[in-house]
C-alpha cells in the first residue's frame, strides 16, 4: 500500500472499528473481536510505515484547507512514528485487558466504552501524524472530548465531579493558552507546519518568544505541567483500562509528544537555545517532578499514587526537551516509549488487584504477591522502570536524559533527575516489599482469591516483557529519536 | 428583459405575494405548499444572485424602472448577497419543519395565518438586506417586526403574549429611533438612496444633525439586534415563541439588524466618520465585552434551555459587534463570518430544542434530564451545536473565533485575546450544564418512554447541524464571502 493510504488507514481504522463495535452491540463476543481485529490491523498499518521513515522518507497526506494557508494535513516524522507505534501496539494489549476487566467487573455500557475507546485511538493517531499545529490542535481537542465519556463512565456524582475537573482543565488550558498560541504562530510565521529547525527563526525574540513558549507549554494541559496537573488524578475515577491506556499512554503521551514536537519543530532547539526567557521551563518541569513525587509518596490510594507518578514522569520529558541538549532531547523521546510500557504495566496490575481482590489502597496489599505472583512480578518490573534501574526500559531513557543534562552542564537538572530517582524508589519499592515480604493480614485469609482473569494476566505479562525487552533492544526508538534531530548522536 | 434580470425584485416579491394569497386560500395545506414554493424559490434566487455577485460584482435593480436616486434601488453586493442567502436558506430549512412542529403548538385553524405571517416576515427580512433605500429599509423592518410580533404571540405558553408585547414595545421604540435617524439624514442630504446619501454627506457642513442621526440609528438598530444592554426583549421572545419561530428568528432577525448597522456605518456614514472622528469603536467594544460576559454568566444560571440559549445569543452578538469595533478587514470578516456561523448554529439548536419540546412537553433542565438515554441523536446534535458555541475546532464557531482572535492580535491587544478566550469558557459552563443533565441523570419516570424525534423534525434540524459542522471544515463560501464583504465595506473594492 502507498504510504498516504496507510496514514489515512491509521486514522480511519479506529473510526471504522468504533462503528463496527456499535453495530455488534448485541453480541459481545463479536464486538470484542472487532476491537481486537482493528487493533491488530492498526498496528500492522503503523508498522508498515516504519521502514519508510527509517529510510528517511516523510510521507504526507493533505486532506483539505480549512482557512487559507491552514490545512488539515498529515505528515509522518520519526517522533510521530514512535508515538503511533506505542499507542497502536499497546491498544492491542489493552483491548485484551479491557475484555477481562470489563467482564470481570460487570461494568455497564460496555459498547459505549469500546466505541469511545476506538475513537480516542483515532484521535491519538491524528495527533501523532499531524503535519501542523492546527491539525494537532483539532485532534487534541477531539481526544479531550472523546475521553470525557470514558472518564465519567460510571455516571456517579464522583465521576461527574472528576469529569468537571478533567474537562475544565484540559479544555480550559487549550482554549485560553493553546488557541492564542496557535493563532499567534500563524500570525507571525504565516504557517503552522512542523518543520525541522522550527518556523519561528528570527521572527520572534525576547519576551514574545518566551511568552509564546509559555502559552504552548501551559496550553498543552495534557502534559500535566504544574499547576495544571489536577485533571490527571481526577481522571482516575475512570475504569482502570482507561487509566492504563489513556492516562498512562495515549492522552498524556499526546501531551508530552506535543511539547517535544513544538519545541523541536515549531521553535527549533537552536532558536530556543539562543533565546533568553526560556530557563523557567526547566525550573517548572523540575519542580513538577519533585512536587508530584512527594504527593505520590503520601498517597495511599494505588491509582492516585500512580497518577502522581505519571505527573512526575511526564515532566521528565518536558525537562529533558527543555534542556535542549541533543542527548536529552533523545532521552525525552525515549522516555515517551519507556514510560508508556512501564506505566501501563503498573496500571494493569492495579486493575488486576481491584478485579481479583477488590483492593484499592496500598496499605491493603500486604502479602498479595503470594496470591498474585504474575501480577505483582509485573508490577515490580514496572516499578524498576519508573525508578530507572536496569533491566528495565526506564534506565535507558534516564541515562540519556542525565547525560544530556551533564553535557549541558545544567547541574540543577542533574540534581532533580538524580534526586527524584530516590523519591521514585521511595514510593514504589514499599509496595513491592509489602506484596512479597509482609504476611497477609488475618482478615485476608477469610477472602481467598487468586490471579485476575486470564486475559488480564496475559496483558500485563506482555507489557512487563516489553519493558524488559526495550532495555535490551532500544534500537528502533533510538533510531527514530536520532532521526528527529536530523541524525545527530 | 428576461426573468433573470428581475431576480432582485422577485427575491422580495415572491414571499410578499405569497402572504396575502395564503390568507385568501384559508387552507393550511394549500397555504403551506404556496409559502414553501415561494421560500424555496427565494432561496434559489439568492443562490443565483450570490453567484452573479461573486463572479461579476454588485447588481443594481431600479424598481419600476425609475433610475436611482429618484426611484427605489435594490442593490446586491457581496454582503447583501450573503445575508440574503443566509435568511432565505434558513427559511427554506425551517419551513418544512414548521408543518410538523406547529401541529402540536398552534391551533389548526390558525395554521394558514401562521404561514402568511412567516412569508411576510421572510419578505421583510429579505427586503432589509436587498434595498438600497433608507426609507424602504425602514418599511421592511416594520414588516418583519410586526409579523414577528404575531409569530411570537402564537406561542402556546401564555407568557408568549407578554413576551410579544415586550418585544412590540421595545421594537417600536427602536423603529421610531431608526425613522428619526433616517429623517434627519434625509433632511441634511435630500436623498433616501443610501449610496447617494453617502456621497452627499461629504459636502454637508453642519455636523450636529448628522451626529444626531448616527446616534438615533445606532440606538434604534442596537435595540433590534439586541446589543447588551438593549437585549431585554430577546430571552422571553425566544423562550416562549413557537419552536419553529424561535429557530427562524434566532437565526435571522438579529443578523439582519447587524447587516443594517453595517450598512449605515460603513456604506452611508463611512468608516472614517464613525470610527476616526467619534469614539464609536471604544463604545462598541465596551458593550460587546459586557454582553459577552454578563449574558454568558446569566445563561449559566438559566433553567429553561430556550432561555439559556437565548442569553447565549446575546453573548454571541457581543462577538459580532466586537468584530465591528476593530474597524479592520479581519475584524469585519470575523463579524460577517460569525453572523453566518452563529445563525446556522443557533438555528440548528432551536430546531433540536423544538423536537425536544414536542417529545417531552418542555425544555427545562429538570424535565430534560436523562434525555441522552431516550433521545440520543437529538441530544448529540445539541451537544455538537454547543461545541460550536464554545468554538471547538471542526465546528463553525471555531472559524469565527479564529478571526476574532486574529483581529485582536493584529491590533496588538493581547488583553482582548484573553478576554475572548475566557468568555468561551463561560460557554463551556452553560453547555456542560446541559450535558450533565442529559447524561448523568435518570429520565423522569413519566418521560422514560419518550421516543426519538420524528423524521419531519429531525431532518431539517440535522441539515442545520450538518451545516454547523460543514462550515467549520469547508469555509470557502462563508469566509470567502465574508472577506469580500469586509473589503467592500472598508472601501478596498466596490
Amino acid at each position: 500500500m502507498a504510504a498516504d493510504t496507510l496514514i489515512l488507514a491509521a486514522v480511519a481504522l479506529p473510526v471504522a472499528a468504533g462503528a463496527t463495535v456499535a453495530l455488534f452491540h448485541r453480541s459481545p463476543n463479536l464486538r470484542e473481536a472487532a476491537t481486537l481485529t482493528a487493533a491488530a490491523l492498526l498496528f500492522l498499518c503503523v508498522a508498515a510505515l516504519l521502514p519508510t521513515i527509517l529510510a528517511g522518507g516523510r510521507p504526507a497526506l493533505r486532506l483539505f484547507e480549512v482557512l487559507p494557508g491552514l490545512e488539515l494535513a498529515f505528515s509522518v516524522e520519526p517522533l510521530g512514528m514512535l508515538f503511533a507505534l506505542i499507542a497502536s501496539g499497546l491498544w492491542i494489549v489493552n483491548s485484551l485487558y479491557s475484555i477481562g476487566y470489563m467482564r470481570g467487573n460487570n461494568e455497564a455500557k460496555q459498547t459505549r466504552f469500546y466505541v469511545c475507546f476506538a475513537l480516542a485511538i483515532a484521535a491519538a493517531m491524528g495527533i501523532a501524524f499531524s503535519a501542523n499545529v492546527f491539525t494537532l490542535f483539532v485532534f487534541y481537542e477531539l481526544l479531550t472530548l472523546i475521553t470525557y465519556p470514558l472518564v465519567t463512565h460510571h455516571g456517579t456524582d464522583k465521576a461527574r465531579s472528576g469529569g468537571r475537573i478533567y474537562l475544565g482543565l484540559l479544555v480550559g488550558t487549550s482554549i485560553v493558552f493553546l488557541l492564542p498560541a496557535l493563532v499567534f504562530t500563524w500570525h507571525v510565521a504565516g504557517t503552522t507546519d512542523f518543520t525541522p529547525g522550527g518556523i519561528l527563526g528570527d521572527k520572534l525574540s525576547g519576551f514574545a518568544l518566551g511568552g509564546l513558549l509559555a502559552l504552548y507549554m501551559f496550553g498543552i494541559g495534557k502534559a500535566a505541567l504544574m499547576p495544571f496537573h489536577r485533571w490527571l488524578p481526577a481522571a482516575m475515577v475512570a475504569p482502570t483500562p482507561v487509566s492504563a491506556l489513556l492516562h498512562a499512554v495515549a492522552v498524556v503521551k499526546a501531551g508530552v509528544f506535543s511539547v517535544v514536537k513544538v519545541i523541536v519543530y515549531v521553535f527549533g532547539t537552536e532558536t530556543l537555545a539562543a533565546a533568553e526567557n526560556t530557563d523557567w521551563l526547566v525550573a517548572i518541569a523540575g519542580f513538577t517532578i519533585v512536587a508530584a513525587s512527594v504527593v505520590a509518596l503520601n498517597a495511599d490510594n494505588l491509582k492516585r499514587r500512580l497518577a502522581y507518578s505519571t505527573v512526575s514522569q511526564l515532566s521528565y520529558v518536558v525537562l529533558a526537551a527543555a534542556l535542549l541538549a541533543p542527548l536529552s532531547v533523545i532521552g525525552a523521546a525515549l522516555h515517551i516509549a519507556a514510560h508508556a510500557l512501564g506505566k501501563i504495566t503498573l496500571f494493569f496490575a492495579a486493575g488486576a488487584i481491584y478485579t481479583a481482590a477488590h483492593k484499592t489502597e496500598v496499605s491493603q496489599l500486604d502479602g498479595i504477591g503470594r496470591r498474585m505472583p504474575w501480577t505483582m512480578g509485573a508490577f515490580a518490573i514496572g516499578a524498576l522502570s519508573m525508578i530507572g534501574l536496569p533491566p528495565a526500559a526506564g534506565f535507558v531513557s534516564k541515562w540519556y536524559m542525565l547525560s544530556g543534562a551533564m553535557a549541558a552542564s545544567h547541574w540543577p537538572a542533574v540534581a532533580v533527575i538524580a534526586g527524584s530517582t530516590l523519591l521514585n524508589a521511595g514510593y514504589f519499592l514499599p509496595i513491592v516489599y509489602r506484596a512479597f515480604l509482609r504476611p497477609a493480614s488475618a482478615e485476608d485469609a477469610l477472602h481467598p482469591h487468586g490471579e485476575a482473569p486470564l486475559p488480564m494476566v496475559i496483558a500485563l505479562s506482555l507489557t512487563a516483557v516489553g519493558t524488559v525487552a526495550l532495555f535490551f533492544q532500544p534500537d528502533v526508538p533510538l533510531a527514530l529519536a536520532r532521526q528527529m534531530l536530523g541524525g545527530m548522536p | 428583459m428576461s426573468v433573470a434580470a428581475h431576480l432582485p425584485a422577485l427575491q422580495v416579491v415572491l414571499p410578499l405575494a405569497a402572504a396575502p394569497l395564503a390568507v385568501l386560500l384559508r387552507n393550511r395545506t394549500a397555504a403551506f405548499a404556496l409559502v414553501l414554493a415561494a421560500t424555496w424559490a427565494a432561496f434559489a434566487i439568492s443562490v443565483l444572485m450570490w453567484q452573479q455577485v461573486a463572479a461579476s460584482g454588485p447588481l443594481s435593480y431600479a424598481l419600476g424602472s425609475w433610475p436611482p436616486p429618484w426611484g427605489i434601488e435594490y442593490r446586491v453586493d457581496a454582503l447583501s448577497a450573503l445575508v440574503l442567502m443566509l435568511v432565505s436558506g434558513v427559511a427554506a430549512v425551517v419551513l418544512p419543519y414548521c408543518r410538523a412542529s406547529i401541529e402540536r403548538e398552534i391551533r389548526r385553524d390558525n395554521h394558514y395565518l401562521f404561514y402568511a405571517m412567516f412569508a411576510l416576515c421572510l419578505s421583510g427580512l429579505l427586503g432589509i438586506a436587498i434595498t438600497g433605500d433608507a426609507f424602504n429599509l425602514f418599511v421592511f423592518l416594520e414588516i418583519s417586526s410586526l409579523s414577528s410580533y404575531v409569530l411570537i404571540a402564537l406561542g402556546r405558553d401564555r407568557r408568549a403574549l407578554l413576551a410579544a408585547y415586550q418585544y412590540l414595545i421595545m421594537g417600536t421604540i427602536g423603529a421610531t429611533f431608526i425613522v428619526i435617524g433616517v429623517g434627519l439624514l434625509y433632511l441634511m442630504t435630500g436623498t433616501l438612496n443610501l449610496a447617494d446619501m453617502s456621497v452627499r454627506l461629504q459636502s454637508v457642513t453642519s455636523h450636529r444633525p448628522v451626529l444626531a442621526a448616527l446616534a438615533f440609528l445606532t440606538v434604534g438598530i442596537s435595540l433590534k439586534l439586541a446589543l447588551f444592554p438593549l437585549h431585554q426583549w430577546l430571552p422571553n421572545a425566544y423562550a416562549y415563541a413557537p419552536s419553529a419561530v424561535s429557530a427562524f428568528l434566532a437565526a435571522t432577525a438579529t443578523k439582519v439588524s447587524v447587516y443594517a448597522l453595517l450598512r449605515f456605518y460603513f456604506s452611508v456614514f463611512g468608516e472614517g466618520a464613525v470610527f476616526k472622528q467619534l469614539p464609536m469603536a471604544e463604545f462598541m467594544l465596551v458593550l460587546a465585552l459586557a454582553g459577552m460576559f454578563v449574558a454568558s454568566a446569566v445563561a449559566i444560571f438559566q433553567d429553561n434551555l430556550k432561555r439559556l440559549f437565548a442569553y447565549s445569543s446575546v453573548a454571541q452578538i457581543g462577538y459580532i459587534v466586537l468584530g465591528i469595533s476593530f474597524d479592520s478587514v479581519t475584524g469585519l470578516t470575523a463579524t460577517v463570518v460569525h453572523l453566518v456561523n452563529h445563525a446556522v448554529t443557533k438555528g440548528a439548536l432551536f430546531l433540536l430544542l423544538g423536537a425536544v419540546m414536542a417529545a417531552m412537553g418542555g425544555v427545562t433542565l429538570a424535565r430534560v434530564r436523562g434525555i441522552g438515554r431516550v433521545m440520543p441523536r437529538t441530544t448529540f446534535g445539541i451537544v455538537l451545536c454547543g461545541l460550536s458555541l464554545i468554538g471547538v475546532p471542526g465546528t463553525a464557531g471555531f472559524v469565527s473565533k479564529w478571526y476574532l482572535i486574529l483581529a485582536a492580535m493584529e491590533k496588538g491587544q493581547w488583553w482582548l485575546v484573553f478576554l475572548i478566550v475566557l468568555s468561551s469558557l463561560l460557554a463551556v459552563a452553560y453547555v456542560w450544564r446541559f450535558v450533565e443533565a442529559a447524561y448523568f441523570r435518570a429520565p423522569r419516570a413519566d418521560l422514560a418512554q419518550v421516543r426519538e424525534a420524528p423524521l419531519a423534525l429531525a431532518l431539517p434540524a440535522w441539515l442545520m447541524v450538518g451545516a454547523t459542522v460543514w462550515f467549520g471544515l469547508d469555509t470557502s463560501v462563508t469566509v470567502g464571502s465574508a472577506a469580500r464583504a469586509a473589503a467592500m465595506l472598508l472601501g478596498a473594492v466596490p
